[in-house]
């Protein structure tokens, strides 16, 4: 499960961050600050091969020594990352991916509410909810 | 051990390659044998063979070899490695000494210098006793050698000088002081390489011999060092392939050792060495892979292998080493050109390895108390100055099981340590390596990694104290974090530069970090900023601010220090702080309340002040500037006396300022050029904002504001985040002159046709309250058009005449006099038009009032009509006119004429058919005319046909205007000569099944007798009789008839049957060019229907 799941704006300012409580919040705000290099990097060179059918899922982005960072791109060019333990090594491919997807709907009806402004930071409760599933559970 | 124990030794980072030894030269005295050792060692490139050459006495003493042990059975090894092994096979124990002697075959005094050559073969023999190390003899010549076999007594010396030296043939050498030296050399160079190797080759036999003797339970250590060595010296063979099989062995047996806390270093250090050239050689065979997947591997191995608790930064130190040591090796390989990607550069070694000196560097922090003294004598030293084992401890040095020998010796070792570490430049390390790894980072694109290890370099800087280093850095990243809009990480570096600027009592930056602290983009908490504010409040008092928080007291007192200096210097208490580019306490935000304002207008201009700090904030004065100056004074409030003005927290506030614009601004833009704000008392702040305000996040939220779906403007006022967001910034406006109360009427009907006297009339009617003097008229063509229609437009005044090329496009200034209140005047232009196309006119009327300037411009547009030719020959032709009225008005065409040139018209006076007709818009008049070229013209030229002269005025205008001549010029027609000239005749229809005579006229038009040849072809339409194929002759000026009698079998337009004509005489002229003077088709009728009215009447 995540350490830390993060919405990132087109314009790559965060629209939600939230992260295990027991860690340091800053180390993980600049973890997902930093992972957005190779995401980028990784949208231009998608960008070059076919616009159009691009893979969502960027896959792990990259590691370091305590954390995998893993990144989804919506094709609105919102960016999703979620931070796992390096440690969870029980945690599969499949099983990020469809976190994702789980994320990425969940921001979709975030997006469908009227009365949530896109671009401001996404504080619907429903949402909260899902990614507190998604966290490591701290007893 | 020295303070950078944690380096990996320089015999173990260097290349490993053969070592051979030179005797017997005298380098310094000689200079043939300086010649030869400069030849030896100068251009030593990769093409040469890998040896390190040292000269050496002859008498030189090496190593000593022990003596080799037989059995190993009661022996306990001490130690995995010795400190001095590499070394001495590198750089001492030689894989083979070789003596330099002076001797030519035909020396006089052979017998005497064979037995000292072979003396000095001697003493090198004793001094290597035991070792393997191979003895060569080079024998330095002056004369060039006879080729092998012919030189009798060369042959027969040299085995005499081997015998005598006890050497094979092979370890003979003859060295010809000759010009080819270097050639020589590399020969000599080649085979000392072979000999090398052989060397090697047995001591990595010796080696493994060893193995079967060795034991499991105690020999283990023997197993890592045995396969180590082997792995060395298939380096020094430059066997790398094995080298790498052999350190991959000795790496998996390191890991089997049987760990504890007093071996763990030893063990960690071992398997750091044997990683390290595991990885270095992967990199070399070009394998970076399996080096990264090695490293990885090492480090999952050793990453929980820490070793003593109270030692703990010393694993911190062996790991940060580690990744520092793979990051100089990828590094390395990238120079020498293999490629690293985003994800997986030397930069994340760097990184790593910098985190992992921060930890030692808590570690440390945590273990190593300040006031511990170290004990005497120092338990560190050792009677060597060094250790006899890598990783192990200087007081239990060679010590193998598993409890200490002596727990106070122990304690007091570890004491020793931990007061070393206490003296490590930690802050150093770290900022070297995270430099290290920003040059990395850039690099490889990854701006925000470099950001962030910025950052931490910064921190560093900070704990080290380097407060100006750390603001540099933290200044320099903060603005990154700012447009990215990552308000947290803002946040906590805003804390840490307050921090820095606090204990430097840098007033400036402390206030500035303040005010961004308390802005809306900082996340800190409430009581936070609360304080943050009371501080800032000091500040502007000129008092000394309550310490930071997080620093430490002794820094925190020192600062208090500064900082009370600072209050003692009265010159510098004002300061000036541009806020535009941060996201400062107090937002700004201007507007002029109209884009554009008349210049008899008051301008009008708002400035909408807000505070986002916790407590109200009070300022004394507010000021905008302008473009021009002149309006600043207008623009400033001030506070009054005692009362100073106050913001309110979460409250919009709005000043509003008025002026009066000077008239030489008229149709000129006023700009904002900065906003000032001028904050406390005692110490004095201008937070200044460029131009109409607004900030570092204003743009983004105003963009935010402006596609929210919420209700915004004076309904929003429950929400007034929302209205301050939506306001907009006008930082400019533009002043106009006066709304002139005149009117302008033209009246005239478009379009004004080609060579027209086009009447305009212009009536002016004032609305002023007063008298309008000097009213001036400009009429004309409006400048800035095509210039070719200045060339083509005509205007005038005077409509008597028709006006010429004489007359100006555009008549400036035509005085009307004075107008009076109500009053009206007109005033007629006439227009003449000598090109079509659409003219835009310029009608400007100027007047005087109450020094005021007005004017009014009206567009009109200008028309006419085009008409069109036809092409001719030379036969009696037809000139047809086409006249296409493209007026909207009616046209009266008076009368038309043709002016001919070359031609002759059949009809003697012809008549314009015209006369008096009129043409209402889109109709069409055609005018024919027979002509006739005279037959003198010249042939294949084209000549002239003449002029069309119309004369027209439009239908609704009186009978004294005078009439408009158009005159269009005909085309140029080509003329050319016929030979023939048919012409057919035939009637005007046919009827289905009824016969259809046609007759051809041939004529000859030369002075020749001409052979024509002619055929009908057949036709689907036609039956015919006549002749279908004839050949005739034709006189000159005779003529010929061909009679057809054409029979149509289908009825409705049909083509007649083709006739075909050739002239053998004449190829020029074919059945093409004759063509054109037959008829091509003929419209056939059915048959009458009388037929079927007689059945049914039959019926």
């Amino acid at each position: 499960m995540a350490v830390c799941i993060a919405v990132i704006a087109k314009e790559n300012y965060p629209l939600y961050i939230r992260s295990v409580p027991t860690q340091n919040e800053l180390k993980f705000h600049y973890t997902v600050h930093t992972s957005l290099d190779v995401v980028e990097e990784k949208i231009s060179a998608a960008g070059k091969a076919m616009a159009d059918q691009r893979e969502l899922y960027l896959g792990l982005l990259y590691p370091t020594e305590d954390y995998k960072v893993y990144g989804y791109v919506t094709n609105s060019k919102v960016k999703f990352v979620i931070v796992v333990d390096s440690s969870n090594t029980s945690l599969r491919d499949n099983e990020i991916r469809s976190m994702f997807r789980k994320l990425h709907n969940s921001f979709t009806d975030v997006m469908c509410n009227p009365f949530y402004n896109p671009g401001d930071p996404v504080q619907s409760k429903v949402f909260e909810g899902m990614v507190s599933g998604m966290m490591v559970q701290v007893s | 051990m020295s303070g950078s124990q944690w380096e990996l030794p320089p015999e173990l980072c260097c290349r490993p390659m053969a070592f051979v030894a030179l005797t017997g030269l005298d380098v310094t005295y000689n200079a043939v044998h300086r010649a030869i050792w400069d030849a030896f060692c100068a251009n030593r490139r990769a093409d040469r063979v890998p040896i390190s050459f040292k000269v050496l006495a002859g008498d030189h003493e090496y190593p000593k070899c022990r003596t080799k042990r037989t059995s190993y059975e009661w022996y306990i090894p001490k130690g995995i490695l010795k400190t001095g092994w590499m070394n001495k096979h590198l750089n001492l124990v030689p894989a083979l000494v070789v003596l330099f002697y002076e001797l030519d075959w035909d020396d006089p005094q052979w017998k005497e210098k064979q037995s000292e050559c072979a003396t000095k073969v001697e003493i090198v023999r004793t001094s290597l006793q035991g070792r393997n190390t191979k003895v060569a003899v080079v024998l330095i010549q002056k004369k060039t050698p006879l080729p092998p076999g012919e030189d009798l007594v060369a042959s027969e010396r040299a085995s005499s000088l081997c015998n005598a030296c006890d050497l094979s043939g092979k370890s003979l050498f003859v060295l010809p002081h000759t010009d080819h030296l270097v050639g020589y050399i590399i020969r000599l160079e080649n085979a000392f390489y072979e000999h090398a190797q052989t060397y090697y080759y047995t001591e990595i036999r010796r080696v493994k011999s060893h193995k079967e003797f060795l034991n499991k339970t105690t020999h283990q250590l023997l197993f890592v060092r045995h396969q180590f060595k082997i792995a060395f010296f298939s380096e020094l063979k430059q066997d790398t392939q094995n080298a790498l099989k052999y350190y991959r062995t000795a790496y998996s047996l390191v890991h089997e050792l049987r760990a504890h806390e007093t071996n763990m270093l030893e063990i960690k250090t071992m398997a750091g060495f044997i990683n390290y050239k595991i990885c270095r050689l992967c990199f070399q065979h070009n394998t970076p892979l399996d080096a990264i997947a090695q490293f990885r591997k090492h480090i999952d191995l050793c990453k929980k292998k820490i070793g003593s608790a109270d030692l703990a930064f010393e694993h911190t130190a062996w790991m940060s080493k580690q990744f520092q040591s793979f990051g100089e090796l990828f590094d390395e390989a990238i120079k020498l050109g293999l490629t690293a990607i985003q994800t997986q550069n030397p930069g994340f070694y760097y990184q790593q390895a910098a985190c992992y000196s921060q930890d030692r560097k808590l570690t440390a922090q945590q273990l190593c108390q300040a006031g511990a003294v170290c004990p005497i004598p120092d338990p560190l030293d050792t009677p060597t100055g060094g250790l006899d084992f890598y990783g192990q401890r200087a007081w239990r040095q060679g010590h193998q099981s598993i409890d200490p020998p002596d727990p106070e010796k122990e304690r007091t070792g570890i004491l020793a340590l931990q007061i070393k570490e206490r003296d490590v430049p930690h802050s150093e390390l770290i900022i070297a390596l995270l430099s290290n790894a920003v040059a990395q980072f850039k690099k490889y694109k990854c701006p925000r990694m470099k950001s962030h290890l910025m950052v931490q370099m910064g921190e560093e800087y900070y704990h080290a104290k380097d407060y100006t280093k750390a603001l540099k850095l933290l200044d320099y990243v903060m603005c990154d974090y700012r447009t990215e809009r990552w308000w947290a990480l803002l946040t906590a570096i805003l804390s840490t530069a307050l921090r820095c600027s606090y204990l430097m009592a840098n007033v400036k930056d402390y206030m500035t970090y303040c005010m961004e602290l308390l802005g809306r983009a900082s996340t800190l908490k409430e009581e936070q900023k609360s304080r943050i504010e009371k501080n800032l409040l000091k500040v502007l008092k000129n008092e000394v601010p309550d310490a930071e928080p997080d620093c430490e007291p002794s820094g925190s007192s020192a600062a208090a220090a500064l900082w009370k200096d600072r209050m003692a210097l009265s010159g510098s208490n004002e300061f000036s702080i541009e806020v535009q580019d941060y996201v400062p306490f107090i937002q700004c935000k201007a507007r002029f309340l109209a884009p554009s304002f008349h210049v008899d207008q008051p301008i009008q201009l708002q400035v909408f002040l807000r505070a986002d700090c916790p407590h109200p904030i009070s300022f004394n004065k507010l000021s905008v500037s302008l473009s021009n100056q002149c309006y600043n004074q207008w623009c400033v409030v001030e506070a009054s006396g005692q009362d100073t003005m106050l913001l309110t927290p979460g409250e919009t506030s709005c000043f509003s300022f008025n002026f009066v614009a000077k008239t030489q601004d008229v149709g000129k833009k006023i700009e904002m050029t900065g906003i000032e704000l001028m904050l406390g008392s005692g110490r004095w702040v201008f937070l200044s904002w460029r131009g109409a305000g607004g900030d570092a996040a204003s743009a983004h939220e105003a963009l935010q504001a402006s596609r929210s779906a919420r209700p915004r403007g004076p309904g929003a006022g429950a929400r007034p985040e929302g209205a301050w967001d939506a306001l907009t910034i006008q930082h400019s406006t533009m002043i106009i002159s006066r709304v002139p109360k005149i009117s302008v009427q033209l009246s005239h009907q478009p379009p004004a046709l080609n060579n027209e006297m086009y009447c305009i009339t212009l009536s002016i009617q004032s609305q002023e309250e007063g008298v309008a003097r000097e009213v001036r008229l400009t009429a004309g063509l409006k400048p800035g058009q095509d210039a070719n229609l200045s060339q083509a437009t005509h205007v005038t005044l005077d409509r008597g005449q028709v006006c010429d090329a004489s007359d100006p496009a555009l008549l400036p200034d035509i005085p009307l006099g004075d107008l009076n209140p109500g009053h009206k005047v007109e005033q007629r232009v006439y227009v003449r038009c000598v090109s079509t196309g659409p003219r835009v006119f310029l009608f400007h009327v100027a007047y005087s009032i109450n020094t005021s300037v007005d004017g009014q411009e009206i567009d009109c547009n200008c028309h006419k009509l085009e008409p069109l030719d036809r092409v001719v020959v030379d036969i009696p032709f037809v000139l047809m006119t086409d006249l296409l009225s493209s007026s909207p008005w009616p046209l009266l065409l008076h009368s038309s004429s043709l002016q001919l040139v070359t031609m002759a018209t059949c009809t003697p006076h012809p008549l314009s058919q015209l006369e008096q007709v009129v043409l209402q818009t889109g109709e069409c008049a055609s005018e024919c005319f027979c002509l006739q070229c005279p037959s003198g013209a010249e042939a294949n030229g084209t000549v002239a046909t003449g002029q069309y002269v119309i004369s027209w005025r439009r239908e609704s205008s009186s009978l004294d205007t005078p009439l408009v001549h158009t005159t269009v010029p005909l085309p140029h027609i080509p003329l050319e000569n016929i030979p023939l000239y048919i012409h057919a005749e035939l009637p005007s229809f046919g009827r289905v099944r009824e016969t259809l005579p046609v007759r051809y006229h041939i004529e000859n038009r030369t002075a020749l007798v001409q052979q024509v040849e002619m055929a009908v072809e057949p036709s689907d339409a036609f039956m015919f009789s006549g002749l279908k194929q004839v050949r005739l002759h034709i006189l000159p000026g005779a003529e010929q008839q061909m009679l057809y009698n054409y029979y149509p079998l289908m009825a409705g337009y049909q083509s007649l049957p083709q006739l075909n004509i050739s002239l053998p005489r004449c190829p020029a002229t074919d059945t093409h060019t004759l063509r054109r003077f037959l008829p091509q088709r003929i419209f056939v009728k059915p048959q009458g229907r009388e037929l079927d009215d007689a059945s049914i009447a039959a019926a």
